[in-house]
């Protein structure tokens, strides 16, 4: 560390002579270096290792886990696990897999997340510009809706539902995801909205533009950032529900998370742990790749929609 | 106070009667009354808050009135949408669309309107030939400069073919070289085009050498309404005296008097004789206030004017073309313009004189001119 400090010759004019010239002298095992990334490899090594233990179980056979050595890597790979967890694991009576209940996640999450971000980011829009009579009102509604718990409102909506003949069908689930996103979803359609130049959107209706024709051609080719942001928050939060899922839905329309929790928590027969590790990974596997290719949109969208009055 | 100013042969094209606009209790315009004539070139003055844009906001139809109407061309557009209204804005912040080219961005509201390619086609040239900016329009705004975006949003007010133009400070938000050109551009666009045009600004520059007629605005209500030398030089109050002209208007406390039947202002010591002044209305003794402008008053040049006196230079403020020097008259600040060659020194005695016939006088209670 301190072989690489640069040492100057004492005496009068040593600044002018010896002054700043050329690129700043980087010390690579300052202190503060190695504090510095020893404390982050540290943590990654704490967050990352219970990922490394599935990784490695689900490709073990049963002999080699019954060992007991979790953090060894396997000495005979097979996908074995994998495939089961996909195509053949039980569940109840179907024995097809969590194939059914992926299958099952995206028919549930893809119109779910359509439905809510066209209805919250035209709400938004109509908040932030068409500030019609009862705005606020309307908007402190929607905001207090954001706040009241889950739980209540299970049992009315699960009446509402059945009244309406949609009870254990996907397209009820699908209505119970679009209601439950409208609360955070038109918050930040409207925060993005209200940033933006009002004379915008003045100049747009002295051009002639109505209602539609602003939200089409002037506000949402300048909005992606705001709608990739929705569309990560929406598609991780309903693939990752489970309590509506376990609610609303019916055994063979169960999304993933559902059906992944049947197999895990099984109770017969011999306890699979590389099937169960697999199946883990292969539902966590969908909002892991949202965040690996979204990041920075994600940083940079939820910067923008900070919340602002 | 009223301001039906005198309207032109040629006919009215903007008319505003008894228009008020209300945000809750709080009123922002009252019972206002403007008739702007075809082709004239109309510029609301008047400080931050003063209800100007607001107003032309209302004859845009961005913003719905409380009570009143408006007329455009003979129209009663009071609750028509803005694009019905026959009228192009400018705005101060531009409000380019920021993902459509400029060749877009002017013909966003022609394609609204549903237009024929081909007419789209014409107007944009014709409107890019007037504005020079032929090879700017396949850029995007955020690959322009300043006064490059504001070409381009008066260009798209002007593919619109409309016949009154409303400008919202639209220069504000340049430099002051810049200022000076695009404020000639204006000018000789308004020659060109002969439409009409409503110009809001807080600039008295921009106002005293685009306008036809100023409406001078305070509180949402116009104080005066006339052409630009007129308000120079007869403002109708003391808040219009104060807010034109840069170096601001001298003003002096003191009273009138009458003595031996001529009237008088009195100010301590100071003494102006009234006889060239042209009064309003009868004067009466009391408390009153005079205004000067600091241009208005010759500086060591005899003594040859109906008031004259001496005075000690306090401050002297060179301004480059000519130096605005500071003294006491009556113990009052004053204020006297100079060309640059006659600077005088710090605490010099110099002669001052003017002719109280380019002066105004206030009530001192109202500050209306007496």
């Amino acid at each position: 560390m301190s072989d690489h400090t640069v040492s100057l010759p004492a005496g009068p004019g040593t600044l002018e002579a010896y002054g700043p010239s050329g690129p700043k002298p980087r010390h690579m095992f300052s202190r503060r270096n190695i504090f510095l990334y020893g404390t982050l490899i540290v943590v990654a090594l704490y967050y990352l290792l219970p990922l490394y233990v599935m990784v490695v179980t689900s490709l073990k056979g049963m002999p080699e886990i019954r060992l007991g050595n979790i953090f060894s890597p396997p000495m005979e790979i097979t996908f074995e696990p994998w495939v089961k967890a996909w195509s053949s694991a039980c569940t109840g009576l179907n024995c097809d897999g969590l194939s059914r209940g992926f299958w099952n996640s995206v028919r549930i999450t893809i119109p779910s997340v359509i439905l809510s971000i066209a209805l919250a980011s035209v709400n938004g829009y109509a908040l932030a510009n068409w500030r019609f009579k009862g705005a606020d009102t309307f908007f402190i509604i929607l905001i207090v809706g954001a706040f009241i718990p889950y739980q209540v409102m299970i049992y009315p909506i699960v009446i509402i539902l059945r009244e309406v003949g949609l009870y254990g069908s996907l397209s009820g689930l699908v209505i119970v995801h679009s209601i439950f996103g409208m609360p955070i979803l038109t918050l930040l359609f409207r925060n993005y909205f209200t940033s933006m130049p009002e004379e915008l959107f003045r100049a747009a209706r002295v051009d002639g533009a109505g209602f539609w024709g602003i939200y089409f051609r002037i506000m949402l080719p300048m909005s992606l950032p705001i709608f990739v942001v929705a569309i990560i928050l929406q598609v991780t939060g309903i693939w990752n529900d489970f309590l509506f899922g376990v609610v609303y839905t019916r055994p063979d329309t169960y999304p993933m998370t559902v059906q992944l929790n049947n197999i895990v928590n099984s109770v017969q027969g011999v306890k699979e742990y590389n099937v169960n590790m697999a199946a883990t990974i292969l539902t966590g596997l969908v909002p892991l790749i949202v965040y690996f290719l979204s990041g920075k949109l994600f940083v940079r969208g939820i910067a923008a929609g900070a919340v602002k009055g | 106070m009223n301001a039906n100013g005198s309207i032109a042969a040629n006919g009215t094209s903007v008319s505003i009667q008894n228009l008020s606009l209300n945000f809750g209790a709080i009123s922002v315009l009252q019972t206002l009354n403007l008739d702007v004539a075809e082709g004239e070139f109309i510029v609301l003055l008047g400080p931050s808050g003063c209800g100007k844009s607001t107003l032309l906001n209302c004859i845009a139809g961005l913003l719905d009135v409380s009570e009143g109407r408006i007329f455009i061309k003979g129209k009663n557009v009071t609750w028509e949408e803005p694009k019905d209204r026959g009228i192009g804005m400018v705005f101060q912040s531009y409000a380019l669309y920021p993902q459509m080219t400029v060749e877009k961005n002017l013909s966003f509201g022609l394609r609204v309107a549903g237009l024929a390619k081909d007419e789209i086609a014409k107007r944009i040239v014709r409107a890019a030939e007037i504005l020079q900016i032929e090879p700017l329009l396949h850029r995007k705004p955020a690959a322009l400069s300043g006064g490059q975006r504001q070409r381009v949003a008066i260009g798209r007010a002007l593919v619109r073919d409309v016949d009154v133009f409303l400008f919202d400070e639209p220069l504000s938000n340049l430099d002051a070289k810049l200022r000076a050109e695009l404020r000639v551009e204006i000018k000789l666009l308004h020659r060109k085009l002969e439409n009409t045009m409503i110009y809001v600004t807080h600039d008295q520059i921009e106002a005293m050498t685009l306008a036809d007629r100023i409406a001078v605005m305070k509180g949402g209500v116009i104080q005066q309404l006339d052409a630009p030398q007129t308000i120079y030089n007869r403002p109708v109050n003391r808040f219009v005296a104060g807010f034109l002209g840069s170096p601001a208007m001298n003003f002096l406390d003191g009273r009138l008097e009458q003595a031996a039947g001529d009237w008088h202002f009195v100010a301590e010591d100071v003494r102006i004789p009234l006889a060239t002044y042209a009064f309003e209305k009868d004067p009466v003794p009391g408390p009153a206030v005079f205004g000067i402008r600091p241009e208005h008053v010759a500086f060591n040049s005899g003594t040859g004017w109906p008031f004259a006196a001496t005075a000690n230079v306090e401050v002297v403020e060179p301004m480059g073309s000519d130096t605005l020097v500071w003294l006491k008259l009556a113990g009052q600040n004053f204020t006297v313009r100079v060309t640059a060659e006659r600077t005088p020194n710090n605490a010099e005695a110099v002669g001052i004189g003017f002719d109280p016939m380019r002066a105004s006088l206030f009530d001192a209670a109202t500050g209306n001119r007496l």
